[in-house]
């Protein structure tokens, strides 16, 4: 069916061009001593998905202890289980996701340059995440860490009898990894960019690879401090964070949360770039407000570093920086308004054909939206001291987290899977698996939001038996999100040999990469790309 | 040697232009998460000298800072002796190079030495909290004085392994400038590293004086 649309339309002659990268070499060390970006996309891939089912297998013993209120596991297991799920997923998943694989493998495409502009430091900072992952494993084999992801002080500094020092060191490892993207994808949209494509030009996928790079190069290096810092409280007992010693252990949280609710931001955006160009080309529209959107990216990544302090309402924090984060809070949220509202008009009038890529665009703007409503509840101090470390708040950056960010790079990988492998994935399996991930979804964590307003805390392996029915459906709900997962798995594999051949341009896009070969030669372009419209 | 060979940028640059480019916005946007990095020590440090001034006055002035004075002396003139390598690499005058770069690694090392020197007086006076023996400081409210003391070793530990990585890289540099190939890459590797080094003497100066300097109103 993908094929007929194709030729029928007449779009393109070419189809499945042999001269291209996947073909410039076929060792081992063709891949592993590789400069060209797009390999470095694929070792990403890979090792993303190894470290993504660590997070997932992490997650089922989660929703398999909450089935029961006394829980079906240890709960010690149960505290680990979390804290392996949160570290592997923020760290090694959402954070690395979009920009390390489709960024690396289109932007340069989208500028029309043969590279980055660090072809050595981008394979080097791949080497760093793996070995970032390495220490992952090294932490489960030492018996895994209890602390959650967030390392709260002095907890993890003082009491906690597990392998926190692995799980820090990987943290900071992973972190160093991505500063290095960031900084080499800053210097590529500054440096590369191919003659004539102005900033107002560039497609907005790369704007927000663009902001993204731009929290990550100055937000991670505090988590870096951070994390050095408890490692060494732990060795030196250098008592920074340890209140018996007169330290402090709320500075702790500062220092987290101002990489990590920016990272949040990191996450986010690549999908809301994802969504700026699959909307406009299944749509068959230009793009609305396209200066709104690439400016409103920029608003969210400089807003982001100014609202940390909402995690800490409940702290020893004053009410009057309270307020003032809750007010920089609610602000944050009207440029990621203003993107929903260009998607929607984007749709408006135009001729919206329902490919899989749109479909999983669908979900992240019904997931987004959903997510970010909720969080203005959270934004407001008096409601937010009700709901702290509550099941409310799992829920609603899992709709942030999971469903945009998931969502995004799901709409990402069918949209440019035919550029990336010159095959094209089979469609109804593909919009099957999107409306089983929304639905899925929605099962596991909308009942989260009632728990939650109910009262029932995080982070507890137990709970009291009224909860029971809200949680065994929720953990149903992860069942089917889990077939969700599996099947783009197993069908975009198997496209990989018997997909059929892609076109250059199957959807009639626009941009660089579409004018280039499916699969791309090694240098990208067999002749120079053209600007097209008003922007690129 | 070298003179008429036509200098080519590695094969995804359009230029060679392009390339210095690339690495000048790169050196840049490194100094702004190094800057993150010991902006958020500096940030904490102030907190705790807020919370404790008295405790952290005190261990203050026990602090070698006369030694110190001379070190920043030191540091400053390889500030300066490493301009004068990127003004004479502009000239390309290679022998000045060579010599100004041998000096900027000398004073460099002599810092470290100076450095260790410190440490070791730390050592004797027990201010060293984290070492076994190495902590029987007397001065006044001891606990929150290990605190200083250790926002102390952080700084300048960290300050000092920058350095070991800056006279790394002057070191490699130091070797392509004797060899001379391309003079190209010795002048943007120059440009990197150079802007490296004048930031870890800038990184210096904030913590000479806010470590050494802050609580001596009036003179010593």
């Amino acid at each position: 069916m993908t094929n007929a649309t194709a030729t029928d339309l007449g779009r393109t002659d070419r189809v499945y061009s042999e001269d291209n990268y996947l073909h410039a070499g076929y060792g081992l060390r063709s891949w592993l001593l590789t400069r060209d970006h797009k390999r470095v996309a694929w070792l990403y891939l890979v090792s993303l998905t190894v470290l993504f089912v660590v997070g997932s297998i992490s997650a089922a013993l989660i929703r398999f202890d909450l089935l029961s209120p006394d829980g079906l596991i240890d709960a010690s297991v149960y505290n680990r289980a979390f804290t392996v799920h949160g570290i592997v997923m923020v760290f090694f998943f959402l954070v690395p996701s979009i920009p390390t694989t489709f960024g690396n493998f289109l932007l340069p495409l989208m500028i029309g340059a043969r590279d980055v502009a660090f072809p050595r430091i981008n394979l080097f900072s791949w080497y760093l995440y793996t070995a970032g992952g390495i220490f992952v494993v090294i932490t489960l084999l030492a018996g895994g860490v209890d602390t959650g992801w967030t390392f709260y002080t002095p907890y993890s500094t003082v009491y906690s009898n597990s392998a926190v020092a692995f799980a820090v060191l990987a943290v900071f490892t992973v972190g160093f990894s991505s500063i290095l993207t960031g900084l080499n994808f800053m210097v590529t949209v500054h440096k590369m960019r191919a003659p004539g494509l102005t900033w107002f030009r560039l497609p907005l996928f790369v704007w927000s690879i663009y902001g993204t790079s731009f929290v990550q190069v100055l937000a991670t290096p505090v988590l870096g401090l951070a994390m050095l810092l408890v490692f060494l409280d732990r060795f030196l007992g250098l008592a920074v964070f340890n209140p018996d010693l007169g330290g402090d252990p709320v500075l702790f949280q500062h220092l987290f949360w101002f990489y990590s609710h920016p990272a949040v931001y990191i996450m986010i955006l690549p999908s809301m770039g994802v969504m700026s160009m699959v909307i406009p080309a299944y749509a068959h529209n230009r793009i609305f407000g396209y200066k709104f959107i690439a400016m409103s990216t920029l608003a969210i990544s400089f807003i982001g570093f100014l609202v940390w302090g909402h995690h800490l309402f409940v702290t020893s924090q004053s009410v009057y920086a309270g307020i003032t984060f809750s007010l920089l809070s609610f602000l944050v949220s009207v440029p990621s308004a203003v993107k929903v509202f260009n998607w929607t008009a984007t749709l408006y009038k135009g001729q919206v054909t329902y490919e899989a890529p749109l479909l999983y665009a669908f979900a992240f703007i019904g997931l987004f939206l959903i997510g970010g409503l909720t969080g203005l509840f959270l934004a407001t101090l008096s409601t937010d001291i009700q709901l702290h470390a509550t099941y409310f708040v799992i829920a609603h950056f899992h709709y942030i987290m999971v469903g945009g960010a998931i969502s995004g790079f799901l709409a990402a990988a069918h949209f440019w899977w035919p550029k990336m492998t010159g095959r094209m994935y089979p469609e109804i399996w593909a919009r099957f698996a999107a409306i089983l991930l929304f639905v899925g979804f929605n099962i596991t964590f909308f009942p989260q939001f009632l728990l939650g307003l109910e009262g029932m805390p995080r982070r507890y392996a137990t709970y009291p038996a009224e909860f029971q029915p809200l949680n065994v459906l929720s953990s149903a709900g992860a069942v089917v999100l889990g077939i969700g997962y599996l099947l783009p798995l197993g069908y975009l594999l198997w496209s990989l040999r018997y997909g059929q051949k892609a076109p250059d341009n199957p959807w009639d896009a626009k941009g660089f990469e579409w004018q280039t070969t499916s699969p791309p030669p090694l240098h990208n372009f067999h002749r120079k790309p053209e600007l097209e419209g008003e922007h690129g | 040697m070298g003179n008429a060979e036509i200098e080519v940028p590695f094969e995804h640059f359009e230029s060679l232009e392009q390339q210095r480019d690339a690495a000048r916005v790169g050196i840049w946007l490194f100094l702004a998460t190094e800057t993150l990095l010991f902006g958020a020590i500096f940030t904490s440090f102030g907190l705790y000298h807020r919370l404790f001034p008295d405790a952290f006055s005190a261990a203050s002035r026990s602090l070698a800072w006369e030694l110190e004075a001379w070190n920043t002396v030191v540091l400053l003139s390889s500030g300066f002796t490493m301009a004068l390598c990127d003004h004479y690499a502009a000239e390309l005058k290679r022998g000045k190079v060579i010599l100004t770069l041998g000096l900027t690694i000398l004073l460099g090392l002599t810092f470290l030495v100076l450095k260790g020197v410190e440490y070791r007086g730390d050592y004797v006076d027990g201010q060293v909290p984290f070492l076994p023996g190495g902590w029987h400081y007397s001065g006044p409210d001891p606990s929150h004085a290990a605190l200083f003391f250790n926002f102390y070793f952080l700084l300048t530990g960290l300050h000092a392994a920058h350095m070991v990585i800056g006279i790394s890289l002057l070191s490699i540099l130091f070797v392509r400038a004797i060899r001379w190939r391309s003079q190209f890459r010795v002048r943007s590797m120059l440009v990197g590293v150079g802007l490296f080094w004048a930031f870890i003497d800038v990184v210096w100066l904030f913590i000479y004086s806010s470590l050494y300097l802050i609580n001596r109103p009036g003179g010593a």
